[in-house]
C-alpha cells in the first residue's frame, strides 16, 4: 500500500466539510492565532518554553495536563450539546443540524476525547500535582519519562483535533468495533485516526503508570510505610497497577486493528478467517479495568476530602486498602458485560453477571466507609463537600441501575439502549468527573497559591448536579422505552421528543456549571491579593501536602519529612510535636526539550501513518530514536539548590505567615 | 558512603521501573498469544502451521538465540570483573548471533510469502506473522541497544551509567528469550504435531 504521491491520501477535498464541521474549525483555528498573537504580543514565548514547555517539574507538568484536559472537556461538550440539540429536533419530518454521517463522528469523538483527553487528562494532572507531595519527595522517581509522558498525551491530544480539519474522524463509536472499523467498511481516513491518536496517548499513559508505581513504592518520606499512606495515593497504586496491566492489552490490539486496515492482515475481518468478537473481548479486557483507572483515584481523592472537611480521620483505613485491591482484581473479571449477547451461552453470562454484582460489595465498603466517617465528624460544607455530596447521590444510583444491567436477561433487554448510556453517563460524570472538580478545588491553594471563590464554587456544583440529574433521568427512561444510542433521528409517533427537550435543557445547566467553574477560577484570580493561602493550610488539612508553603516551592519540600504516624501532619498539629529541621544541599532535575522532540516526533509518526504519507513517519521514528539516545548520553541533567537559598525561602515564606 | 547509598537507591529505582516495563510489555505478548490461540485454526482454506513449519530451522533459531543469552550473561560477568575489552568481545558476539536469529526470521517471511503464504491469506497468517515479528522487532530494537551501549562504553568507559544500561539491555534480552521460548512451544512444536 505504499503510495506514490509524496502527500499519500492528503487532496484538497480532505478539507472541505459541512456548515457545522466549518465552524469548528473555525473556532479552533482562531483560538490559536488568539493564543499565537498573544504571546507574541505579551513577549511570552521565552517564558512559555523555559518555564513551562521544558519542564520536568511535576506540578506544572500537572498543571498542563490540567490545562489540556480542560480544553478538550469543553471540545467534547460542544459535541454533546450538538448531540442534545441533534436529538431534541430531528423528529419525522425535521432532519436535524447534522447529517447522519456527520453525527457519527460527532459521538464518536465525544465519546473518544471525553475518556483519552478529559477524564485522563485530568486524572493524570492531580495524580501528578498531589501523589509526590502527599508521599514527602521533591519529584517522581523518573522526570524526564513524566514529560514524555506528558508530550505524548499532548500529542494523542493534536493528531485526534487535527481530524476536525483535515480529512474525517471515525464513525465507529469510541471504541471502533469491527467489521465496521475495518477499511471495507470505513474506507476514509478516520478510524486510523482514531488509532493512532489513541495509540500514542496510551503509550504515554502506560510510562505514567509504570513512573508513578516506581515513585510510591521507592520515594515515599522516611517512616511512612505502605499502611501509613494516605488513601489517595493508595487509590493511585491501585489504579496505576490497573494501568501496567491493561494498556499493554490496548496498545496490542489498536495495533491489529491498524494493521488490518494498513496491509491487509484478516485479524477482525469478518472474513479470511478473521474474528470480529475477538476485537470486542480484547478492547473489554482493557476497557472495563479503564474505568476503574478513572474511578479509584476519584475514590481516593473524595477520601480525603471527607476526612479533611469532617475533621476526623477516615473510617476504617484498612478496609477500604481491601476494597482497592478486591476491586484491581475483580475488574480484570467483568469485561463480558459488555457484551452479554455475543451469544456465549448462559454459563458464560452467568458467570460474569455474577462477577459484576460482585464488584459492586468493595464499591459499597467504599460508600459506608464514607458516610461513617462523616458520621459524628464536624463538618465544614466548603465546595469540595459539595461535589462528594452530589457524587453519593447520583453515583449510588448509577450503580444500581448497574447492577440491573449485570442481570444477563435484563442486559438482553437494555443493551445499547438510552439506559446504558445513561448508567455509564452517571458513573463517569458524577463519579469520575465530580471528583476530579472536587480535587482540583480542593488542591488549588496548593498549587497556584490563591484560595478559589467559595459561593461561585458551591453555585457550580449546584448547576452540574441539578443539570446532570435533568440531562440524564430522561434518558433512563427514554432507554426503557425502547431508545437506542447513536441515533440520529426518530419517528415523532414514538412520542421521544418531549424527554429529549428536557435532556437537552439539562446540557445547557450542564454547560453553565462548567461557566460558573471558570468565573470561580476567573474570579479568584482577579482578586487574588484577597484570596491569597498565606499559611499553607487553609483546609486545615491532615496529609503532608499542606506542611509546605503555598504555592509550593519547585523542590516542594525544603526538608525531607519524617513520618511518625499516619495522618501525621495532623498529628503533628494537635500534639505540637517538634520537628528538627536539617537543611542541607538538593539537587533538582534541569529542564529538558527532548519531550517536545519526541512530541514532535509522534505526531509526524501519527499524521504520517494516518494519511500514508510513510516519509513522514520515518522522519517521526528517527527524531523519537535520537532524543532518546541524546537523553542516554547526557550525564549533566541536574543543578543544585543551596541550603542557604532553602533557608531563605522558607523564612520568606513562614516569616510573612507569622 | 553516602555517595554510594544514593547511587543504590537509585538503581533499585530503574530496575524496578525496568521491570515493571518487561511486565507491560509481557501483557503485550501475553495479547497476542491468545490471538495466535484463537486464531490458528482459522486458516481460511489455505495452509495449515503443520504444512508450513520446518522444525530443523526454528531448532536453529532457538540455539541461537538461547547462546546470545549465554553470551549477553558472560558479558555482566566482565562487567563484575571490571574487563572492558571482554565486555566489547561478548557484547559484540551476542550482536552477531542476534543478526544471525534475525536473518533467519527474515528468510524465513520471505520464504513465505513467496510461496504465497503471506499474512493476507488466513487469519492463522496474520497472527503469526504478528506474533513472530513483534518479537523480531523487539530483537531489532535490542540490536540496535547494543550499538548504542558499546559506543558508550567506548567512549566513557565502565561508568554507573553505563553498567546499568548493561545490566538493563540483559534483562531485556534474557526476556525476548523467554519469549521465544513460549514462540517455539507454542507456534511451532504445537504446530508441528497439528496440535
Amino acid at each position: 500500500m505504499i503510495e506514490a504521491n509524496l502527500l499519500g491520501l492528503l487532496n484538497i477535498d480532505s478539507f472541505r466539510h459541512d456548515l457545522i464541521q466549518n465552524i469548528g474549525v473555525a473556532i479552533m483555528s482562531l483560538s490559536v492565532i488568539f493564543v499565537i498573537l498573544g504571546l507574541t504580543y505579551f513577549k511570552k514565548w521565552r517564558w512559555l518554553f523555559k518555564e513551562w514547555l521544558s519542564s520536568l517539574d511535576h506540578k506544572k507538568i500537572g498543571i498542563m495536563y490540567i490545562v489540556v484536559a480542560v480544553l478538550m472537556l469543553s471540545k467534547a461538550g460542544f459535541d454533546a450539546l450538538i448531540m442534545r440539540t441533534q436529538q431534541a429536533l430531528s423528529v419525522g419530518n425535521h432532519h436535524g443540524i447534522v447529517s447522519s454521517s456527520h453525527y457519527q463522528q460527532i459521538f464518536s469523538s465525544h465519546g473518544t476525547t471525553m475518556i483519552f483527553f478529559a477524564a485522563m487528562g485530568l486524572m493524570f494532572g492531580i495524580i501528578n500535582l498531589a501523589v509526590p507531595l502527599m508521599i514527602g519527595t521533591r519529584d517522581v522517581a523518573f522526570p524526564w519519562l513524566n514529560s514524555v509522558s506528558f508530550w505524548l498525551f499532548a500529542a494523542g491530544m493534536i493528531l485526534l483535533n487535527t481530524s476536525l480539519a483535515i480529512g474525517d474522524f471515525s464513525g465507529a463509536g469510541w471504541l471502533a468495533y469491527p467489521p465496521l472499523s475495518e477499511l471495507q467498511y470505513s474506507p476514509t481516513v478516520g478510524v486510523d485516526y482514531w488509532i493512532w491518536s489513541l495509540q500514542i496517548a496510551g503509550v504515554g499513559s502506560l510510562l505514567s503508570g509504570i513512573n508513578f508505581i516506581v515513585t510510591i513504592l521507592t520515594k515515599r518520606a522516611k517512616g511512612m510505610n505502605l499502611m501509613k499512606m494516605p488513601m489517595f495515593v493508595w487509590s493511585i497504586l491501585g489504579s496505576m497497577t490497573l494501568v501496567t496491566f491493561a494498556f499493554p492489552v490496548l496498545t496490542a490490539t489498536l495495533a491489529l486493528l491498524a494493521l488490518d486496515r494498513l496491509i491487509g492482515t484478516h485479524f477482525f475481518t469478518s472474513g479470511g478467517g478473521g474474528n470480529p468478537m475477538m476485537y470486542v473481548n480484547l478492547i473489554w479486557a482493557w476497557g472495563h479495568p479503564e474505568v476503574y483507572i478513572l474511578i479509584l483515584p476519584a475514590f481516593g481523592i473524595f477520601s480525603e476530602i471527607v476526612a479533611t472537611f469532617s475533621r476526623k480521620k477516615l473510617f476504617g483505613y484498612k478496609s477500604m486498602v481491601w476494597a482497592i485491591w478486591a476491586i484491581v482484581i475483580l475488574s480484570f473479571t467483568v469485561w463480558l458485560h459488555h457484551f452479554f449477547t455475543m451469544g456465549a451461552g448462559a454459563d458464560v453470562n452467568g458467570f460474569f453477571g455474577i462477577m459484576t454484582m460482585i464488584i459492586a460489595i468493595p464499591t459499597g465498603v467504599k460508600i459506608f466507609n464514607w458516610l461513617f466517617t462523616m458520621f459524628r465528624g464536624r463538618i465544614t460544607f466548603s465546595a469540595p463537600m459539595i461535589w462528594f455530596i452530589g457524587f453519593i447521590l447520583l453515583f449510588s444510583i448509577g450503580g444500581v441501575a448497574g447492577v440491573i444491567l449485570a442481570v444477563p436477561p435484563a442486559d438482553f433487554q437494555l443493551h445499547n439502549s438510552l439506559f446504558l448510556v445513561a448508567h455509564f453517563h452517571t458513573m463517569i460524570v458524577s463519579g469520575v468527573l465530580f471528583g476530579y472538580f472536587a480535587g482540583i478545588v480542593y488542591w488549588f491553594p496548593k498549587f497556584f497559591g490563591i484560595r478559589l471563590n467559595e459561593k461561585l464554587g458551591k453555585i457550580a456544583a449546584y448547576l452540574w448536579i441539578l443539570g446532570f440529574i435533568v440531562a440524564f433521568v430522561p434518558l433512563y427512561a427514554l432507554g426503557i422505552m425502547g431508545a437506542t444510542r447513536r441515533m440520529d433521528h426518530y419517528s415523532a409517533s414514538m412520542g421521544w421528543q418531549p424527554l429529549f427537550i428536557v435532556a437537552g435543557v439539562g446540557v445547557l445547566i450542564i454547560g453553565s456549571g462548567l461557566l460558573a467553574i471558570v468565573a470561580q477560577v476567573a474570579y479568584s484570580i482577579y482578586k487574588h491579593l484577597d484570596y491569597r493561602d498565606k499559611t499553607g493550610d487553609p483546609w486545615d488539612g491532615r496529609t503532608l501536602e499542606w506542611s509546605i508553603p503555598s504555592p509550593a516551592p519547585s523542590y516542594n519540600f525544603s526538608v525531607l519529612p519524617t513520618i511518625k504516624k499516619p495522618d501525621d501532619f495532623w498529628d503533628l498539629k494537635q500534639t505540637n510535636r517538634k520537628v528538627e529541621l536539617n537543611y542541607s544541599d538538593i539537587s533538582m532535575p534541569k529542564n529538558s526539550y527532548l519531550g517536545l522532540f519526541i512530541s514532535a516526533g509522534a505526531f509526524s509518526f501519527g499524521f504520517g501513518v494516518v494519511w500514508h504519507i510513510f516519509w513522514l513517519s520515518i522522519i517521526g521514528l528517527i527524531l523519537i530514536f535520537s532524543s532518546i539516545i541524546i537523553r542516554t548520553l547526557d550525564e549533566n541533567t541536574e543543578y543544585i539548590i543551596t541550603k542557604e537559598s532553602l533557608i531563605r525561602d522558607d523564612m520568606k515564606f513562614y516569616g510573612e505567615a507569622k | 558512603m553516602d555517595n554510594n547509598l544514593a547511587i543504590k537507591a537509585e538503581n533499585s529505582k530503574t530496575y524496578l521501573g525496568f521491570w515493571i516495563y518487561i511486565l507491560t510489555d509481557c501483557v503485550v505478548f501475553a495479547s497476542l498469544f491468545a490471538v495466535y490461540a484463537t486464531l490458528h485454526s482459522n486458516t481460511n482454506g489455505g495452509a495449515s502451521a503443520q504444512m508450513l513449519f520446518s522444525m530443523p530451522l526454528a531448532l536453529t533459531q532457538t540455539l541461537i538465540l538461547l547462546s546470545s543469552s549465554l553470551t549477553s550473561g558472560l558479558a555482566i560477568i566482565s562487567a563484575l570483573n571490571k574487563n572492558k575489552n571482554k565486555i566489547l568481545f561478548w557484547t559484540l558476539a551476542t550482536f552477531i548471533l542476534g543478526t544471525i536469529f534475525l536473518f533467519l526470521e527474515i528468510r524465513e517471511f520471505n520464504h513465505l510469502v513467496a510461496i504465497g503464504d503471506s499474512w493476507r491469506e488466513s487469519g492463522f497468517l496474520s497472527s503469526y506473522f504478528v506474533l513472530v515479528g513483534t518479537h523480531g522487532l523487539h530483537i531489532i530494537i535490542g540490536l540496535i541497544w547494543m550499538i548504542v551501549l558499546s559506543f558508550i562504553i567506548i567512549i566513557k568507559g565502565l561508568t554507573i551509567k553505563s553498567m546499568k544500561g548493561l545490566v538493563m539491555f540483559n534483562l531485556f534480552w534474557h526476556f525476548l528469550d523467554i519469549v521465544w521460548i513460549f514462540i517455539f512451544s507454542v507456534v511451532y512444536l504445537m504446530g508441528h504435531m497439528g496440535l
